[in-house]
């Protein structure tokens, strides 16, 4: 007679919880190559979200304006603490820095089209200033970066506000990185490297240690710039908090805090998935830092990390914020992960170069191969031209002038005049993590999970 | 040639630096004398213009940083970064220098007469240093381009992680970084070295110095990629 085994059905066919299939698949990467994953893009995990809250707009108790036709004032200063010429923006939303390197010479003039067009600010990245770029943005930050790769003071006195980076969301306390592959002769060049290299910048700037260092640091632009120009200090969200005091402390005019969602063209997924907080935690602790000094309102601070749509930026604004910057979403207008590029107003498919990439539409974060198959994150001068800068240009500002119209007719139906009139008191939280992180009360309550009140 | 003066002791360095970027005209060669500097920082910050700028007594940090076409001398120590992002144009500290002396200088040369503190010529982007003393751990730490001469000693991790700089150094070093390595000197080598040398107005016989530069094996971060197992 024979003995069968005994079967469980359910549990032979039981995927872990710890050990799934993708984590399955890292292992065996990790045993095959002896290399840790790096990629673009931020956190794909999910994270407590704006979409975690929502407006309590006009009713009977507030009273709502006409969602088209009642004034909404979108106009924004930045750096009205210390520089003699503050910017003053059209929009609270900017395009936040992304490097010539990591992007093609032909997105940076869309994106500073676009920018000019509908009165807000780009910013440059690691790798110095092209030409392209300052001609074609109005309003342009110039980041200066622990590289300082192609840092030179002729495009300083060129800027209209100088970002002093210390961190990025998507990799707080780690360096910026460019693959070889998108070190070509331009890029290296303007970088002062060997053509090819991977290119790993430094995660300390080379002439400071410290917040009292970077007091003096700041000191210098200002002396250099003789005080006209903004000085921003950009901080990767993790001990917020005492980040945007110490901030404040060494001068700051903005801060620009970017969350864990925060993009990067290039760093190690395990940065990117475990290092830093979500956006949303971030905002409140900069919020509180800045009221805990009493700045609120001047020193001005910018939000970022993933910020996609209006509702965003008007939840962003009513935590706090002064401004957005948004970098992924940008890349996403451009076309970037669209399953066609645009010639000459043909669509054209690009499926060949993402399947080249192991990937599909949807899924792609391989801006650090400089493969981009919709010519938004490459050097490669048969890619770079899938993106023509009209057609860039135009999907960008239709992207930001979207974004504006959901802010204020958001901002209208809770019977504000002005989008920076939004407020706390305008949000309720869908979930509990959410209550807790943006110290806003779950929806039909008064609770805040952790807080015991004033 | 026109000379005119500065008291820091009377005069805001906010004034001072705001006359050297606007009161200047193109390609002023005038002689400027910084009085009563008293550890100022910023002094003669983003200077663009060929003129002369002599500071007497101690700078403060940052000072001539950014300098483009100047000539700034030093009568005295200067602090943490000075001439940092030098662009063109010759830094002359006469005393000793403190912390990232020359950091991601693009061009120009700064000499140190006395020793220089740590990361000297960090990040140095094509500008040239010249330390007649010695210099403190991770000097010349990712430089990139350019030449660091040290006529003194190194401390620990003296140029980690180079790329193309070549740094020339006298005395001993306690330990080089890693991908620094030791390699022959060439007659291009004591042919660049002599100039700098001789600019600097230092008698050391080229001979007596040693060249460290990168092995590039840090150029390329996934190394081992190609290994399948």
């Amino acid at each position: 007679m024979d003995i069968k085994p005994v079967s469980f059905k359910r549990v032979s066919r039981e995927e872990s919880a710890s050990f799934d299939r993708s984590v399955i698949d890292y292992i065996q990467n990790a045993a095959a190559h002896g290399l840790y994953e790096i990629r673009g893009m931020g956190a794909k995990r999910k994270l407590p979200h704006f979409d975690d809250l929502v407006f309590l707009a006009g009713s009977l108790s507030r009273y709502p304006l006409e969602g088209y036709r009642e004034k909404c004032v979108t106009k924004t200063i930045l750096g009205t603490r210390f520089a003699k010429k503050p910017l003053e923006l059209d929009i609270p939303i900017t395009v936040a820095g992304m490097s010539f390197g990591a992007l093609s010479a032909n997105v940076k003039e869309s994106l500073g089209r676009a920018a000019t067009e509908m009165g807000t600010t780009t910013t440059t990245g690691d790798g110095g200033m092209t030409p392209e770029e300052r001609n074609s943005s109005k309003t342009l930050v110039y980041q200066c970066l622990p590289s300082r790769y192609g840092f030179n003071p002729d495009d300083v006195r060129r800027a209209d506000a100088i970002e002093v980076v210390i961190g990025q969301g998507a990799k707080p306390g780690g360096g910026g990185m460019l693959l070889g592959q998108k070190v070509n002769p331009r890029v290296a060049k303007m970088r002062t490297l060997p053509q090819g290299v991977d290119q790993r910048s430094a995660c300390r700037h080379p002439d400071w240690t410290g917040p009292d260092d970077l007091a003096i640091k700041i000191q210098e632009l200002r002396e250099l710039t003789d005080w006209e120009k903004p000085i921003y200090v950009k901080v990767g969200a993790t001990r917020t908090f005492n980040d945007v005091k110490l901030a404040v402390h060494a001068g700051a005019d903005v801060v620009v805090v970017d969350g864990m969602q925060g993009g990067t063209a290039a760093t190690q997924t395990c940065y990117i998935e475990h290092i830093g907080i979500p956006t949303l935690a971030a905002v409140r602790q900069a919020v509180d830092a800045l009221e805990d000094l009493n700045m609120k309102g001047e020193v001005q601070l910018i939000v970022s990390g993933g910020i996609r749509s209006g509702a965003d930026v008007a939840k962003a604004l009513a935590m706090g914020a002064d401004a957005v910057a948004i970098g992924q979403g940008i890349l996403y207008a451009l076309g970037c992960n669209s399953e066609t590029y645009i010639q000459d107003g043909q669509h054209l498919s690009a499926l060949e170069g993402y399947d080249a990439l192991g990937t599909q539409p949807g899924f792609c974060h391989h801006c650090h191969t400089g493969k981009c198959p919709v010519g938004v994150t490459t050097q490669d001068s048969l890619l770079e031209q899938r993106l023509q800068p009209d057609v860039g240009a135009r999907r960008v500002k239709n992207y930001l002038k979207t974004l504006n119209m959901e802010l204020t007719t958001i901002a209208r139906a809770c019977g504000k005049q002005n989008v920076h009139h939004l407020e706390r008191e305008d949000l309720v939280a869908l979930t509990l993590e959410a209550a807790a992180m943006a110290r806003i009360p779950l929806a039909g309550t008064r609770w805040i999970p952790g807080f015991e009140g004033p | 040639m026109e000379r005119m003066t500065f008291d820091l002791a009377s005069s805001s360095l906010t004034e001072m630096n705001t006359f050297l970027h606007k009161g200047l005209e193109e390609g002023d060669k005038r002689h400027i004398s910084v009085l009563n500097p008293d550890g100022a920082h910023n002094i003669a910050v983003g200077l663009n213009q060929p003129v002369t700028v002599e500071v007497h007594g101690h700078a403060g940090y940052y000072a001539a940083g950014m300098n483009k076409h100047a000539r700034v001398v030093i009568h005295g120590s200067a602090g943490t970064g000075v001439a940092e992002n030098m662009m063109s144009g010759t830094v002359h500290v006469k005393g000793f220098a403190s912390n990232g002396a020359g950091a991601t200088a693009h061009g120009g040369l700064l000499v140190i007469d006395g020793d220089a503190g740590l990361r000297c010529g960090i990040s140095l982007k094509g500008g040239d240093i010249v330390v007649g003393g010695s210099v403190g751990s991770f000097s010349g730490f990712m430089a990139q381009a350019g030449h660091m001469v040290i006529c003194g000693d190194a401390g620990d991790a003296l140029g980690d992680s180079l790329y193309e700089a070549v740094i020339y150094l006298r005395g001993n070093v306690k330990s080089l970084g890693a991908d620094a390595r030791f390699e022959d000197m060439t007659d291009a080598d004591y042919a660049t070295l002599a100039e700098l040398l001789s600019k600097a107005g230092l008698e050391h016989d080229p001979k007596s110095f040693k060249r460290i530069a990168s092995a590039r094996s840090l150029y390329h971060w996934n190394a081992d990629a190609n290994q399948e197992y």
